[in-house]
């Protein structure tokens, strides 16, 4: 992609940020959003992630303008937006299927929010043109969307949205209908466009590999509440809690019990061949028992379970399985690799770093 | 049993060539029997001379050629049918495309007794043709009519009124107040299933697309003009066909509410066709009359198909 000038004198910077916001949509059911607090810094690109149904979407839609809080307060930029439609908000959105008008070419597409803020003709041409050739497009100006590819169409989405030079973008899963291969390169050229223009990013996203890649800070939502926000290394290391940790890593942080605790570690804290002067003071000893091997090429997994419950180890390809009777084979893990957790409420204990956590009881007590 | 009998056409179910032609036949033959027989009679009496007094075409001498269309053509009344039937459905689909788009609106929007109000904008195409328009019959009747009676009440109708001095409108019985009351009908009758249609299309826009517009700055009328009828086209186009097919053909209102009058100045197509084949007894000039739609007919409908083809593309 060629990047040309950008324009750089936004008059407002713009913060978002959540107080208490509750989506309630049925009377009885659970609520959608469930009391969720957050705050962007200016220009940072912040992803939601959460497993599907988790209520992502809404709480993006509520920024936006098009669904209303049941509770709560949303604010651009320092001033409460709750009564403002969504023209009103500066933001700009792209959604999950693009939404892109299937009766317009991709310059009418391109160029609609700036008709319908009234610029003049040469103004319009001038940024369709600074937009289709950040995204590469100017090619396909008078295509209709369905002649384009899904990758060309996700381009198209984002050039809509980004001539309208808004404060904020929200993207709802806007890599989802594109394969592996392209995604991975989409994803890469999103953190650079994001960078460049610098504007504010809400992006939301199932997938945690997009999440750890693209966010400067993740907040892991679920059931409607944040779990954990903080940098991706942050919600990585040293997860909030259980489900923070089950979410994350693939495969994901095994648990096993131990005096009543639950004793979190990462596949690849785990060491196959014990460590010369591997006391008990610092290396924690378990036996995995019917282990069996799985061979990925750069690295192999090794499954296997302790005491019923199942574990995993990732380790080198070259690494040797030790001599075992019986599928049992000891393994090693160093205790400053471990994370331990409440048993009953799932919460992590002794947090090993000032890691930013909004946990559930936490914010129960703010 | 025969080692050649293959597995799977022991049973009779598991024949498709004896199945596909068998569940196709009471369709074929219906549409033979329904509507290809009575085509092709048509097309034959058209060229003949039978009337309803001598109903067979025995030999060449019975077939005339165009002499009926020579006939019919120099016929006023014929052209005034004609002329009508052309002026009462543009005017009368004019008006439903118009008021069918407000209402699929209006009743795309969350409110309270939607379901109620849906139920009552289609109760119209429920009932059967011949008894609403003999319900429009008799509020447009030439004394007895509850609208005449409401406007006299508000002081409309009557001695020194705007519409007076007469006591009466006489709805049927006046060249425009009878044309206007035929148009009034067909609107009537076809604006709830054009209505449903585009409520139905209106529906069928992806919510998406809805929030982009809003989300974009586009106003009520930007999304009306830019987002929503662009998309609706396509339904609108077959909503029409419909609609103009309907109102080409009908034959019951102009013959229920005013049998043609006043002096024929309501006159259409079809009815003029029924008045001469059947109670004149000229079935060869009546068949050449409601042929005469055929041609226009089938224009339309190709015209349309297509229409709703391309604009279909469009949107795909
Ligand atoms: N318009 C709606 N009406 C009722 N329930 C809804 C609506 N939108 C979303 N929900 C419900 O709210 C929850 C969260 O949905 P959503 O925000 O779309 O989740 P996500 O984007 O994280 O997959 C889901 O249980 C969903 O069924
Ligand atoms: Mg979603």
């Amino acid at each position: 992609m060629k990047h040309p000038t950008f324009r750089t004198d936004r008059d407002t910077m713009a913060r978002v940020e959540t107080r208490n916001l509750v989506k309630q949509f049925t009377a009885s059911g659970a609520p959608a959003v469930n009391g969720i607090s957050l705050q962007t810094t200016d220009g940072e690109f912040l992803v939601l992630l959460g497993p599907s149904g988790c209520g992502k979407t809404t709480l993006l839609r509520m920024i936006g303008g098009l669904e209303k809080p049941t509770s709560g307060d949303i604010l651009i930029g320092d001033r409460v937006v709750n009564d403002l439609p969504p023209r009103a908000r500066q933001i700009a959105m792209v959604f999950q299927s693009y939404a892109l008008y299937p009766h317009m070419n991709v310059r009418n597409n391109i160029s609609f929010p700036l008709k319908a803020a009234k610029l003049d003709k040469a103004a319009i041409e001038q940024k369709v043109q600074w937009a289709s050739s950040i995204l590469g497009i100017d090619q396909l100006l008078d295509r209709k969307p369905r002649q384009l590819s899904g990758g060309q169409r996700q381009r198209v989405a984002l050039a809509r949205a980004l001539v309208r030079e808004p404060n904020v973008f929200l993207l709802d899963e806007p890599l989802s209908n594109l394969d592996a291969q392209r995604r991975a390169s989409a994803r890469d050229e999103l953190q650079v466009f994001q960078h460049e223009i610098g504007t504010t990013t809400i992006y939301v996203t199932h997938d945690q590999v997009e999440a750890m890649g693209l966010g400067d800070r993740i907040a892991v939502i679920n059931d409607g509440t944040i779990r954990q926000l903080g940098t991706p290394h942050e919600i990585y290391e040293d997860p909030a809690d259980t489900f923070v940790a089950t979410f994350l890593g693939s495969p994901p942080m095994n648990l096993v019990e131990r005096d009543g605790d639950l004793v979190g570690f990462r596949p690849e804290a785990v060491e196959l061949v014990p460590p010369e002067h591997g006391d008990a003071s610092s290396w924690l000893h378990l036996t995995l028992a019917e282990a069996r091997e799985e061979y990925l090429g750069s690295e192999k997994l090794i499954y296997g379970e302790i005491d019923g419950v199942r574990v995993v180890a990732r380790v080198h390809a070259g690494t040797p399985m030790p001599a075992h009777e019986g599928g049992k084979i000891p393994i090693t893990v160093n205790r400053a690799a471990l994370r331990i957790f409440d048993k009953d409420s799932g919460l992590r204990r002794q947090p090993a770093s000032d890691s930013v956590s909004a946990s559930p009881a936490e914010e129960a007590s703010a | 049993m025969s080692a050649t009998t293959t597995r799977d056409e022991r049973y009779l179910m598991d024949r498709d060539r004896v199945l596909g032609p068998l569940f196709l036949l009471p369709a074929v033959v219906y549409i033979l029997a329904l509507v290809g027989l009575p085509l092709v009679l048509a097309v034959l009496y058209a060229f003949s001379d039978v009337t309803v007094a001598d109903p067979r075409i025995s030999g060449r001498d019975d077939f005339v050629g165009f002499d009926n269309f020579r006939a019919i053509w120099s016929d006023n009344v014929f052209r005034k049918a004609l002329r009508n039937t052309v002026v009462f459905t543009l005017i009368s689909q004019v008006i439903v495309l118009l008021l069918a788009n407000i209402l699929a609106m209006v009743l795309s929007a969350d409110f309270h007794g939607k379901r109620l109000v849906r139920f009552l904008v289609l109760l119209p195409w429920t009932t059967p043709v011949a008894l609403g328009v003999l319900g429009w019959f008799w509020m447009l009747d030439s004394v007895y009519s509850p609208i005449d009676w409401m406007m006299r009440e508000v002081g409309l109708l009557g001695p020194d009124t705007p519409f007076g001095p007469a006591r009466n409108m006489y709805w049927l019985g006046t060249t425009h107040l009878a044309q206007g009351a035929v148009i009034l009908v067909h609107v009537w009758r076809t604006l709830p299933l054009a209505t449903v249609i585009l409520l139905a299309g209106l529906t069928a826009i992806p919510q998406d697309i809805r929030d982009a517009a809003d989300i974009d700055g586009a106003g009520f009328w930007r999304q009306l003009f830019y987002i929503r009828l662009p998309l609706l086209l396509p339904i609108m186009a077959v909503a029409l066909l419909f609609a103009i097919i309907f109102a080409f053909t009908d034959l019951t209102i102009a013959l229920v509410l005013t049998r043609g009058g006043p002096v024929n100045d309501t006159q259409v197509l079809a009815s003029w066709a029924y008045f001469k084949g059947i109670q004149g007894g000229n079935l060869a000039q009546g068949a050449a009359i409601a042929l005469f739609l055929l041609p226009v007919l089938v224009a339309i409908a190709i015209a349309m198909l297509r229409l709703a083809r391309r604009a279909g593309e469009e949107t795909a």
